[in-house]
């Protein structure tokens, strides 16, 4: 068998249904063999390979799957970097296939050569370059094995023409173990004893839950765990997704636009159990005041992550699935309705909000797409004001279900997240919020939605301004607002209507109910753009650095 | 406020399996963590595709507890273990080339002799001398010949192990 063939056999062998894949003259054997013996295999053409990649991490994501991508050797390589940069920041799985020149050519600067090894070699979880062709179907066993398990992320493969060219017998293992890779699941028993002993003095704990408890599926477990023991909950923004039954336990996100209370509840807490954190300065804001009165508590997966930006009282290395299935076997027998009455109190008197205008609120567009859009719709956002007004006022009830680059901060990444994500869930809605910047970042791939008949809604918020920057401006730079107006968008309905998808634009705030039921209850893709309040900031704001009680509640 | 972080050398020593790209999978992490590699060496082990590393590090203690965690995120890593200050074995080799005249070179090998170091090479205007040892004892060997011609140091930098433990306390 060859090469290329061998390639195509080991994905299904890996049981994949769907590959993101643009082609080349480094692999254009690749495509030949998925022509004649890719049954089973959907292969889904993005129009640039940056928005391929960021579909087959949204498809990742949303499915729990690992995202399989494969481009071309030098510029279709290259062109994957932003995609695989974000789901390395956020522990997505992706396995990255490139073309690459024959072996014999390697370190000539021969035509569309690049040390794609060498440019990943800082954003990958690991990556390699096959120079045998008996390497091959290990290579690709490992790399699955180590893109999806433990912390996962991307990995990328790099395949040089002579090697999809050459002939070997095709062996897949069925399992394989890597005496320097072992990543452990459980936690330590000691561990978890001296949690329950923490948790069951506490007087005022609190949860926080991150990314691992979406990445390790472990939202269950942990709605288990809040429903059991009545503890208080915060989340990060990749931790959206948690949903204790008692709405009062739930306090929303944390960090530099985190939610009043939730700030609160951190600044206030005893005890603090972080689950499948990373503590990144945008949760933390001052890592010296972070959390002054409480313990800690760190489970993680990655044992890099105990002690590197905050240190902690007790850590557990281990899955956040297993962890807290293990502390759930416990009965907890604790107090704190004092706690919880301050904390109901404090929301009370502290709730998000935001003014009424004679514009549209981009708070308010998210408000009633919550409302009508049903509790398991999958939502995307790209990044800027729009990304955190969605963090802030959607309420996301179920797990992998809210789509974002946290980490790396993507603008561009939303529309072809929606798309991965609607690939993979065909069933279920999915619905996009973008900026009218970050949305023409990669809106070449509205080409896509009709080739594949997916179904995608999609609203853009329109500011008419780069939103986000141009309020640091208004903070920090006297209103200079430099580099940061969007005068000449595009008629973004015109722009849907060449790719034949329906589009309404939306202006009036007496009429946003009505669209936005509409665009909920559509039965085939549509686009809104909404023409929302340019000067609308997002608040409450916590100044970069700053303690999370320094917090701004107007600029 | 910024507090002061309380820099030193340290010394860490990493096993990895000797696949492509390894080396330089290393250097490049510990150098995009904010370290400088002060110095590296490598070498192969018993065991046939595997490499020891020594790496000097200029850090603080918890940088560098930070940096351990990081290299075992490296697929390749097998270990890593610190080099414990008190409990190092730790030897260089350096190659010094002098210029040394027939008249100079009566001083230059009574420097050698005391160091025991070798002459491993004697030409006309000069010699090339080993000396094996701790990074201090090569300092203060070179800061002795400072007085004569040197014309080129090449050192291996540090290969480290602790020591076993002493069977009383
Ligand atoms: C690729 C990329 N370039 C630049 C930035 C910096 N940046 C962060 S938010 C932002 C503004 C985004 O504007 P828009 O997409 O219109 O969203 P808004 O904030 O107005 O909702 C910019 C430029 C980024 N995050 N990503
Ligand atoms: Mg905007």
């Amino acid at each position: 068998m060859n090469g290329a063939r061998i390639i195509v056999e080991s994905l299904k062998k890996e049981g994949v249904d769907t590959i993101f894949c643009y082609t080349g003259g480094a692999v254009i054997k690749i495509f030949d063999e998925l022509y004649k013996h890719g049954e089973g295999l959907k292969l889904i053409q993005p129009r640039h390979e940056q928005g391929g990649t960021h579909a087959a991490d949204g498809y990742a994501r949303s499915t729990g799957k690992p995202g399989v991508v494969i481009v071309t050797s030098g510029p279709g390589a290259t062109n994957t970097i932003t995609g695989i940069a974000t789901a390395y920041m956020d522990s997505s799985p992706l396995i990255v296939i490139t073309g690459q020149v024959s072996s014999t050519l390697i370190g000539t600067d021969a035509f569309q050569e690049s040390d794609v090894t060498g440019i990943t070699m800082p954003i990958t979880k690991a990556n390699y370059l096959v120079k045998d062709i008996d390497d091959l179907a290990v290579t690709i066993k490992k790399s699955f094995f180590i893109a999806t398990t433990g912390r996962p992320g991307p990995v990328v493969i790099d395949v040089p023409g002579d090697i999809q060219r050459q002939e070997a017998d095709f062996n897949y293992p069925d399992t394989i173990e890597l005496m320097s890779y072992r990543p452990k699941d459980t936690g330590h028993p000691k561990q978890i004893k001296s949690t329950i002993k923490l948790l069951s003095k506490a007087k005022k704990p609190l949860v926080l839950a991150g990314g691992g408890v979406n990445l390790s599926n472990a939202t269950g477990e942990m709605n288990e765990f809040l429903d059991k023991t009545g503890i208080p909950v915060v989340h990060t923004l990749m931790g959206n997704g948690v949903n204790p039954a008692d709405e009062n336990q739930f306090l929303g996100f944390i960090g530099m636009h985190g939610t009043l209370y939730g700030n609160y509840a951190i600044q206030n807490a005893d005890l603090i159990m972080a689950v499948g954190v990373r503590f990144s300065d945008r949760i933390v804001g001052n890592s010296e005041t972070f959390a002054k009165n409480a313990k800690i508590i760190h489970i993680d997966i990655d044992p890099a992550e105990i002690d590197k930006n905050i240190l902690v009282d007790l850590p557990i290395v281990g899955s956040a699935k297993s962890i807290l299935k293990e502390i759930n076997n416990v009965d907890l027998k604790i107090d704190i309705t004092e706690w919880k009455n301050e904390l109901i109190n404090y929301k009370k008197e502290n709730p998000l909000s935001y003014g009424k205008g004679k514009l549209i609120k981009p708070q308010h567009i998210i408000e009633l797409a919550e409302k009508y859009f049903p509790e398991d719709t999958v939502v995307v956002t790209d990044v800027g004001q729009n990304q955190i007004w969605v963090a802030q006022y959607y309420r996301i009830k179920q797990p992998r279900s809210f789509l974002t680059s946290g980490g790396l901060g993507t603008m561009g990444y939303g529309l072809p997240a929606a798309i991965g994500a609607a690939v993979g869930n065909p069933d279920r809605q999915v619905v996009m919020f973008a900026g009218d910047g970050g949305f023409q970042m990669n809106m070449q791939e509205l080409g896509i939605i009709r080739k594949y008949g997916l179904k995608v809604k999609m609203i853009i918020l329109d500011n008419s301004y780069l939103g986000m920057v141009r309020q640091w401006q208004e903070l920090l730079f006297e209103k200079r607002y430099s580099g940061t107006d969007m005068e000449f968008n595009p008629d973004f309905v015109k722009l849907a209507d060449v790719f034949e998808i329906r589009s309404v634009f939306l202006k009036d705030p007496d009429k946003a109910e009505t669209v936005i039921k509409e665009l909920a209850e559509s039965t085939e893709s549509m686009l809104v753009h909404i023409a929302v309040d340019p000067d609308e900031n997002v608040l409450p704001m916590v100044p970069a650095g700053k303690a999370l009680d320094e917090v701004l509640t107007k600029l | 406020m910024k507090t002061d972080r309380i820099l030193t050398d340290h010394i860490v020593s990493v096993l990895v399996h000797n696949n492509p790209g390894v080396l330089s999978k290393i250097t490049s992490l510990v150098t995009r963590r904010g370290f400088n590699i002060d110095g590296i060496s490598a070498g192969p082990t018993r065991q046939n595709d595997m490499f020891r590393l020594t790496i000097v590090v200029k850090g603080d203690d918890k940088s560098i507890e930070q940096i351990q965690k990081q290299l075992y995120k490296i697929i390749d890593v097998v270990k890593v273990a610190p080099i414990i200050k008190s409990r190092m074995v730790g030897r260089e080799i350096c190659l010094v080339k002098i210029k040394a005249s027939l008249s100079d070179r009566h001083e230059v090998l009574q420097i050698i002799n005391v160091f025991k170091a070798n002459v491993v090479d004697v030409g006309g205007n000069g010699l090339i001398v080993e000396i094996t040892g701790d990074s201090d004892k090569i300092d203060s060997f070179l800061a002795l010949l400072e007085s004569h011609q040197i014309v080129d140091v090449a050192r291996t930098g540090i290969v480290a192990m602790n020591r076993w433990d002493r069977p009383y306390k």
